[in-house]
């Protein structure tokens, strides 16, 4: 948590600067604070990404910018109680501009000893725990594979602990119902999340009332379960008000964004409405072409509820068949996309071959995971850029972009629609897990803003003698794409060498090289309608860089990338920053850029991938960060590795913070 | 392309076309010989014959022999990867419902790397005409056994038999209950017209099997159903609200036995048992039933319509699916979307 007096801690200083009467019953102290990081923690049955997104939800109506990281097992329910079986949500709330869910919680919430013995690590010394203590019994403690009981045991002593009998609470607020027949008692005790809700809503003075409508929307036909889960709800913001335990409440008063209309977006949903965009500025309908894949599966069911943007969506019968039917879609003038994970494109890699040999536009988004095989399957990854790069037979180049978070996958996936259309190529579009599930507030862009995408199908013979279907145009060097259903223009597609003129089969040597070179650049052509790279680099001058050092990344390390960047800064060190949308064609000006600096780090969920590519184009001795461990990059992990490099900074020397940014 | 401006009827043109309208340029490169030629010139006839457009006529191929045909084809065409024809040809005809989609198929490209997809393009009922050329060898790769090679044959990677049980594909697309199944020949050209024209005719997924001569890896290996001699002791002609007779004189009869398979007996003891052949019937137990009167063109063989039944077409149901919506709820405006749900303003 940041107080605004970041010497003060509020368990000791009972009085704060700028703090607010507490609308409490009782004197509660209420303490202004930058922002928090909490994580809901509780076995996969319990709620924990229900009450994670309410929360997120009760703070963006309170204009906090936010972030959010939901952690998930991948078995749909793990034994209970096990340690496997834990499921998390993350997120951080800031009255300021921040891009990440947070290194380290500042509050806890742990619904069973599973949760507190997997998640404790994480937590901040200092940090609040917020236990519920009737799950912490013998059986679930060995579960956890506690030998004591951390409760009793003072293990916990570095930290403030409450702990409330939520289970208990709540089933005697649902007492009424449980004795009057309209709950089992196994539903009342469902409801427990609610309470967990209602308490940290009171505790950061969030409302409930938001939820309270959406439970009432969301069980309408359930009103005894909207009923009991309304009443706990209510029951856990009572308990904070009214119990001696809780000294202190918090504030986080909104962040100032730009103005304009704000909803959260998760980076799966941005997907899809980037998708639906692009097709309506290019004025062709979706074909999505998908196989339920996790982390992807989302934007199949996002895009399955648009059809009245004219999507149709096909859930194939494999991987195969996801991208071949797509193929056959854009064959026929639609905005064809196929999406998934990594196994689904080591799947699809002979029909991304085909698409790129006939030269049809297609989408193929890779909702990255952790490799390889099945691997993790809920876990977030970067590893799969040199598969999107060389994962396919023959030299078998394609355009390659990233999205950066989770709004920005808009963007992206309509950056990735243009190139694929007006370039007529298939386009590889990464995002990983992190960014799928995450969720931001995203200022809505005004639709009438975004560029249209002009397709310009062929309708006559392009020659006197009739449809050629592989003449150029000079600076994309893309073809014709001319419709079945056309007169007079019938040709034939495939994936046997073509004739560079004819497009006719060809097995001639000196044709196979020209088409091979021309393939290539086909693909550096596309970097013509790529803006130059924004370096943030605060120090620069006409004369030249003011940095020692750039920090470059691509993908969803944004966040942490910015984060640790700020705090580097704040530590005195002179760091510039880029990163990178379009990964293959590399943007004109990244080799100059690369060359400014003495240093350049780079950052990667994975164990040097862009690394490589980098040092292989460009000649420039990249160093890494990496680590792979399912989850996102933290900031303080990227600001140590520009210690390392930078060796420690004299504060006084050069001192230089940026007050605008939070260290995430 | 709009829901909206993709009929679902396909277009009546006033002008004709020729064969030639139906030929490409392009050199045809089958083996002299080969029973591809056959197909090509009666498809190439027949679409001329039933006044199509090859500017409205899509080929879809795998990987094979077979599937150079589209580039001899003056249509519209995709030559793609092994066994995938059928997805690509599902996402057009889904695409594009207007356009008259074909796949052009083998035995191993269909049954082998491709069986996933024309299973799920069948039993989808997506409204395209699958040609299944089976002359049970790989042909382009040299002569390997294919999944309708019998047991025990001996070819380049089968030196003493293949010890695989063979696929029919009649049954198999019969399991995956397909509404139009039929079984041909590449040479006998009446036969393969009027099969080819029903199989065009029907609304829906139709595949029809064409025992296809490879005179290199497996000459006439269906000539116990195509010599003078021996065809009309094997040849069982299937013919529509007759009962099934064949032989000299009509004198072998198909009958149901008790289990509900069906056999062969002399026509004299058949009595009024024999099966009449009705492909109308809802359920495909008959048909698969006479299928199994087969594994190989190496006895007494049903020639014919197998199954022909109507079903709800997918390129409709998910076009219907598109206008629905656009009619409930209005075609999508990009900034309600965007709105849509929860949001808040920033002064």
């Amino acid at each position: 948590m940041q107080a605004d007096h970041p010497d003060h801690d509020p368990s000791t200083v009972p009085d704060h600067d700028g703090g607010t009467p507490s609308p409490s019953t009782r004197p509660t102290s209420n303490v202004r604070l930058h922002g928090a990081v909490i994580r809901f923690a509780g076995d996969s049955g319990d709620g924990m990404q229900l009450t994670g997104g309410r929360f997120t939800s009760e703070s963006a109506v309170v204009g906090n910018d936010l972030s959010t990281l939901p952690d998930f097992p991948a078995e749909i329910r793990a034994p209970a109680g096990t340690l496997a079986g834990v499921s998390s949500f993350q997120v951080h709330f800031s009255d300021q501009d921040i891009h990440t869910p947070g290194d380290e919680p500042d509050v806890l919430v742990a619904m069973n000893p599973a949760a507190l013995a997997k998640h404790l690590g994480a937590v901040a010394s200092g940090g609040t725990l917020i236990i519920n203590a009737d799950a912490f019994t013998r059986r679930n403690l060995g579960k956890a594979g506690y030998d004591t009981n951390p409760l009793e045991d003072d293990s916990l002593h570095d930290f403030r602990v409450h702990e409330v009998p939520i289970t208990d609470l709540t089933l005697r607020a649902l007492a009424d119902d449980v004795s009057e027949g309209l709950l089992n008692k196994k539903e009342a005790e469902r409801a427990k999340n609610m309470f967990a809700l209602g308490l940290v809503s009171w505790m950061f003075s969030r409302p409930i009332e938001p939820t309270v409508e959406w439970l009432e929307t969301k069980f309408a036909n359930a009103p005894a379960i909207a009923n009991a889960n309304v009443r706990v709800l209510h029951a856990g913001h009572a308990y904070g008000e009214t119990t001696e335990a809780f000294v202190y409440t918090y504030e986080v008063p909104a962040a100032p964004l730009r103005a304009g209309r704000y909803r959260q977006i998760t980076g799966n949903q941005a997907l899809a409405y980037g998708l639906v965009a692009a097709s309506v500025q290019s004025g062709l309908d979706i074909f999505y072409g998908s196989y339920p894949i996790t982390p992807a599966s989302d934007i199949l069911h996002e895009l399955s509820r648009l059809k009245h943007f004219g999507v149709r969506t096909f859930q194939a019968e494999d991987e195969i068949a996801a991208i071949g039917s797509a193929l056959g879609a854009s064959f026929g003038g639609h905005l064809a996309v196929t999406g998934t994970s990594g196994p689904g494109v080591a799947l699809k890699g002979e029909a991304l071959g085909l698409a790129l040999a006939t030269e049809l536009p297609l989408v193929l988004i890779n909702v990255q995971r952790g490799g390889p095989s099945t691997g993790l399957p809920t876990k977030t990854e970067q590893s799969d850029l040199l598969q999107a790069m060389f994962g396919r037979n023959g030299e078998a180049p394609l355009p390659v972009l990233a999205a950066q978070s989770p709004s920005d996958a808009f963007y992206a996936a309509f950056e990735a629609a243009r190139i694929a259309l007006v370039h007529r190529t298939p386009v590889i579009l990464l995002s990983d897990g992190f960014l799928a599930t995450s969720s931001e507030p995203w200022l809505l862009p005004d639709p009438s803003t975004l560029p249209d995408i002009d397709v310009a199908f062929t309708t006559e013979p392009n020659t006197p003698e009739g449809f050629v279907p592989l003449l150029r145009d000079p600076e994309t060097l893309a073809r014709p794409w001319a419709l079945p259903g056309t007169p007079g223009l019938a040709h034939r597609i495939g994936g046997l060498e073509k004739d560079a003129r004819t497009g006719n089969i060809s097995y001639d040597a000196d044709n196979h090289q020209a088409m091979t070179e021309l393939r290539h650049d086909k693909v550096k052509a596309v970097a013509a309608s790529l803006p130059p790279l924004e370096v943030d680099d605060p120090d620069a001058t006409d004369d030249g860089p003011g940095a020692d050092l750039l920090v470059i990344g691509w993908g969803s390390t944004y966040g942490p990338i910015r984060g640790g960047v700020d705090q580097a800064r704040e530590r005195g060190h002179r760091v510039a920053r880029v990163h990178l949308r379009h990964l293959n064609p590399f943007p004109r000006d990244l080799g100059e850029i690369l060359h400014r600096y003495d240093h350049v780090l780079l950052p990667e969920n994975n164990t040097g991938q862009l690394r490589m590519l980098l040092r292989a184009e460009y000649l420039v001795d990249v160093v890494g960060h990496n680590r792979v461990t399912g989850q996102p990059l933290r900031a303080a992990e990227v600001a140590g590795a520009i210690d390392d490099l930078l060796g420690p900074r004299d504060p006084v020397a050069d001192q230089r913070t940026d007050p605008q940014e939070v260290p995430a | 392309m709009s829901a909206d401006a993709a009929p679902t009827e396909l277009p009546q043109h006033p002008e004709t076309f020729s064969k030639k309208d139906f030929t490409s340029d392009q050199e045809v490169r089958w083996c002299p010989g080969c029973g591809d030629y056959a197909i090509l010139a009666t498809l190439q006839k027949l679409l001329a014959d039933l006044g199509r457009n090859p500017s409205e006529t899509v080929f879809v191929s795998g990987i094979g022999c077979s599937s150079r045909f589209p580039y001899y084809m003056d249509t519209y065409g995709i030559h793609s990867i092994h066994g995938r024809a059928p997805a690509i040809a599902t996402g057009l005809a889904s695409a594009r419902p207007d356009l008259d989609v074909w796949v052009i198929t083998g035995d191993g490209d269909a049954l082998s790397i491709g069986g996933n997809h024309l299973i799920h393009a069948l039993r989808r009922n997506v409204d395209i005409t699958i040609l299944l050329f089976n002359n049970e060898i790989y042909g382009l790769t040299k002569g390997q056994y294919s999944p309708t090679s019998p047991m025990g044959s001996i070819h380049k990677s089968t030196p003493m038999g293949s010890i695989d049980r063979p696929l029919s594909p009649v049954s198999l697309a019969l399991g995956a209950e397909a509404t139009f199944v039929a079984r041909t020949v590449d040479t006998d050209r009446k036969h393969l017209t009027e099969v080819l024209t029903a199989a065009h005719a029907h609304r829906g997924a139709s595949l029809v099997e064409i025992y296809q001569n490879c005179v290199v890896f497996n000459d006439d290996f269906y000539h116990e159903i195509m010599d003078r001699d021996t065809k009309v002791i094997n040849q069982i002609p299937l013919v529509i609200g007759e009962p099934i007779t064949f032989g000299p004189d009509g004198e072998k009869a198909v009958v149901a036995d008790d289990d509900g398979s069906l056999r062969i007996v002399p026509t004299a003891e058949a009595g009024d048992r024999i099966v009449v052949h009705d492909p109308s019937r809802t359920e495909p137990t008959t048909a698969f039933a006479l299928s199994r009167l087969s594994h190989n063109p190496t006895g007494p063989t049903p020639l014919g319509i197998f199954r022909q039944v109507e079903r709800p077409v997918y390129d409709d149901l998910i076009n219907a699916q598109v206008e629905e919506a656009v009619a409930s709820r209005g075609r999508g405006s990009l900034e309600e979307l965007l709105s849509a749900g929860s949001t808040w303003d920033v002064a």
